[in-house]
């Protein structure tokens, strides 16, 4: 079985879930023998002995998914996303007519028309990988329509379709007028190991522990569809009856500068840390040092990172609008508006030890169930089915 | 002659409301919800009024009335009693007209629908006797069979009935305490001398209360045809066949349109055709007939889940930590005598605020999904702990208050404590 597969970003150079996710899937799909050349816009530093990867040379790639607006798309700095799209697509004509390939993979939208150009020349079957939507991103409001387009027309033009969770699922069909037949869920899974964070260096503000503080942890891109302002409201309720607390902010966006000045607004400045974007190991010490993670996204087709995080034995608070609350039993789960709620299962989990001794422990058996290798075997029975 | 003895336990908890930790503190009213949400208790009664009881007992009235053979049996938790008085007079009345006709008898339970029996013994004492009072207030009734809550029984609760002078004791008749034997027969209790003890037949019952709108159920539907041959099949070599189930299975459980209330209603004509039937309750059974065998229950036999234990009540920690802080709450509460607070700690001991911290998710975590009114088990744990947190800042503003009201000599003058 080979696999010609588009992708945009791999660690560590990503910029959130998409790179984790084809790392993972990857991975435990090459142990099944299947044979991947992975494609990435632009030249990167990595060798990774389980994948051949291929660069298509584009000048000027940004991150994946740094557009929420359409003014970023249409400024030229550095290229235009779409522009960027496009001319992946062009590369990958000529990249599909030199490597042999049975079928052909694309993870999210940027990577749809390299995906079909593909398709037109090797005429093997397409697979449109939906990690999330445009319409996540923006939380259904203001979603860029060029972008939505290229997701319509990607999921159009494919054979099949793989969605993340019933969750992601439910909105291509509900957003893109897909025919629910075409589409297969297979979850995300977690690499238990790659989360263990290396017992050498330590965190500067880990020595807050020693305090008896309790640390709460928002880990995530500080966009709107993450939903960090809900996060400080909820902590500003959780102050307001236990001050032993920190509430850790992790990651950086278009939003970080407005929820630094409202936690200044709503008074709980000296109770927030702002540690920014965070990678490998330090960003591994920093779930380790935390009590709680709370991931309230607005729409998160599946969220990763809940299970990193349940996968170090953290209580995890997260978004019923999530695509993990489908397969995290271990977990407590809220709606991302109410703050109040978010607050109460904050202080509960800190307050009441044998529901946060038992959460976590459901959670590891959820975890078991979730590995990339049974990810990978789904993927393997999609390939067969279109292949034969 | 074989007996049918049909008995209905009849129970609404009241359910506790959406309680965060910021209503700790602030607010005592922890059973008054008046949202659109579940947990409204007043809302919830109203429905399964209008869904079970009313139809259902008007249903057995006019067998009652059509057949003077027919008889039945009921028990009614207290909490149960407390709403249908607080919520309207409508359905008590409507059970009052069944009682009045002579062939009802009424059973004996714990008032608060609690495991009390197994945490404490001086306080599930108290709880039947208040169960008792208010059924003879209500209904002029002596109850003479006991019921435990879930069917929980032991051989130890067993001799604490015939202690309590109760002629009879409800059981599961379940196969791995029964062995070769049929549940179809009376029983004395391992340990005992004269109480005899009556075991359902769960099959025939759970066909019934669960299996009757099945539609993969190979024998689905259920006709009352169907079902009196496989009666009559069984009662050749049996005493009596006891078919016990919540009484909410009708209309509630099982919905008007899976035509239940036809196959009640349908069902004493059907097997009444077999003479050798007839129809009578659990303390005519206990009189007619001698016991045949000893049974022995050295741990504890409920009417739940395929485990038919106590797991569904407490076995996850999180049911256990909120069962034993419950408990250990019970001298403090008691001290204070303010019937408020020992009322809603009381009301805490109803069986249904564990059941709902139950994290079984396969099988039967789905019968447990259905009757949760919370969004999840953590939720129902969290909201009965933050509950027990401002029930024990009650009593010690209460104590705080009975201290300052004490005079030199000591004594507590609770007049002054309340100015």
């Amino acid at each position: 079985m080979k696999v010609l597969m588009f992708g945009w970003e791999l660690p560590p150079y990503n910029s959130g879930g998409l790179g984790e996710a084809c790392l993972g899937l990857t991975k435990a799909l090459s142990k099944k023998g299947v044979r991947i050349t992975f494609v990435l816009p632009k030249r990167l530093d990595i060798d990774l002995d389980f994948l051949e990867i291929l660069f298509a040379d584009l000048p000027n790639v940004g991150p994946a998914y740094s557009i929420s607006s359409p003014d970023d798309v249409n400024s030229d700095k550095p290229m235009s996303m779409i522009d960027s799209a496009i001319m992946y697509a062009q590369k990958a004509g000529v990249i599909a007519s030199r490597v042999t390939h049975d079928v052909i993979h694309s993870h999210d939208w940027l990577t749809f028309p390299a995906g079909i150009a593909a398709k037109r020349v090797s005429n093997k079957p397409l697979i449109a990988h939906i990690h999330s939507t445009e319409f996540d991103r923006t939380g259904g409001n203001g979603a860029n329509q060029k972008v939505a387009e290229f997701e319509r027309v990607g999921l159009v033009e494919s054979n099949r379709i793989i969605a993340n969770s019933e969750y992601m699922k439910s909105i291509i069909i509900r957003e893109y007028g897909i025919n629910p037949d075409k589409i297969d869920v297979v979850y995300n899974g977690v690499d238990k190991k790659s989360v263990v964070p290396k017992k050498d260096a330590s965190l500067e503000f880990a020595k807050i522990k020693d305090l008896g503080y309790k640390v709460i942890l928002f880990l995530g891109r500080i966009t709107l569809q993450k939903g960090p302002e809900y996060f400080l409201q909820a902590a500003k309720r959780v102050l307001d009856v236990d001050q032993k607390c920190i509430f850790v902010v992790v990651g950086s966006g278009d939003m970080y500068d407005k929820m630094v000045i409202d936690s200044a607004k709503l008074g709980i400045a000296k109770s927030v840390i702002f540690a920014g974007f965070l990678r490998g190991d330090e960003r591994n010490r920093v779930i380790e040092m935390s009590d709680v993670y709370v991931m309230p996204s607005v729409s998160e087709p599946f969220g990763i990172t809940a299970l990193e995080a349940a996968s170090l034995g953290k209580v995890v608070i997260i978004s019923k609008q999530s695509g993990v609350s489908e397969v995290l039993k271990g977990a407590l789960k809220v709606d991302f508006w109410d703050t109040e709620e978010i607050a109460n299962k904050i202080l509960a989990s800190i307050t009441y030890k044998p529901l946060s001794r038992f959460i976590t422990f459901v959670a590891k058996q959820d975890i078991k169930n979730l590995s990339w290798g049974v990810s990978a075997q789904k993927c393997v029975d999609i390939y067969n089915s279109i292949i034969n | 002659m074989t007996a049918i003895c049909f008995y209905f336990q009849v129970h609404q908890p009241l359910r506790t409301k959406k309680y965060r930790v910021f209503d700790i503190g602030t607010d005592h009213g922890y059973f008054n919800d008046s949202s659109s949400m579940n947990t409204n208790n007043r809302e919830v009664f109203s429905k399964v009024s209008k869904k079970c009881y009313f139809p259902a007992n008007e249903t057995i009235l006019k067998l009652l009335k059509k057949y003077k053979e027919f008889k039945v049996s009921y028990s009614f938790s207290g909490v149960f009693l407390e709403q249908a008085l607080e919520f309207g007079n409508e359905v008590i009345d409507s059970f009052r007209r069944l009682i009045d006709t002579g062939r009802v008898e009424i059973l004996s339970e714990t008032y608060y629908h609690s495991l009390s029996f197994f945490y404490s013994k001086v306080e599930f004492e108290k709880q039947v006797n208040l169960h008792k009072n208010m059924v003879k207030k209500l209904f002029a009734m002596d109850t003479q069979v006991f019921r435990n809550t879930e069917l929980a029984y032991t051989n130890e609760l067993a001799a604490w009935a015939e202690n309590s002078g109760f002629r009879g004791i409800l059981a599961e008749g379940w196969d791995p305490i029964l062995g070769w034997r049929s549940p179809n027969f009376v029983y004395r209790p391992k340990g005992t001398e004269k109480i005899k003890l009556l075991l359902k037949n769960y099959k025939l019952s759970d066909d019934i209360a669960f299996r009757f709108s099945d539609k993969s159920w190979s024998e689905w539907p259920l006709t009352s045809q169907k079902y009196s041959a496989w009666i009559s099949e069984v009662e050749k070599n049996a005493q009596t066949i006891n078919l016990f189930m919540d009484y909410e299975t009708f209309g509630e459980h099982q919905w008007r349109s899976t035509g239940i209330f036809e196959f009640l209603e349908s069902f004493p004509t059907e097997i009444l055709k077999n003479k050798n039937i007839y129809f009578a309750t659990p303390s005519e059974v206990i009189s007619r007939f001698k016991a045949v065998g000893e049974i022995d229950v050295p741990a504890v036999l409920t009417w739940a889940d395929t485990e038919r234990d106590l797991s569904a009540w407490t076995g996850n920690e999180i049911q256990q930590s909120a069962i034993a802080e419950l408990y250990s709450l019970e001298r403090k509460i008691l001290a204070t005598d303010d019937q408020k607070i020992i009322r809603d700690w009381r009301m805490l001991t109803t069986s249904d605020h564990f059941y709902y911290m139950c994290t079984k998710w396969s099988g039967d975590g789905d019968v447990h999904k259905y009757f949760n009114p919370h969004d999840s088990p953590y939720d129902a744990y969290i909201n009965f702990m933050n509950i027990l947190r401002d029930l024990d800042l009650r009593v010690e503003n209460y104590r705080r208050m009975a201290r300052r009201a004490t005079g030199p000599g000591g004594e507590v003058n609770m007049n002054n404590a309340r100015k």
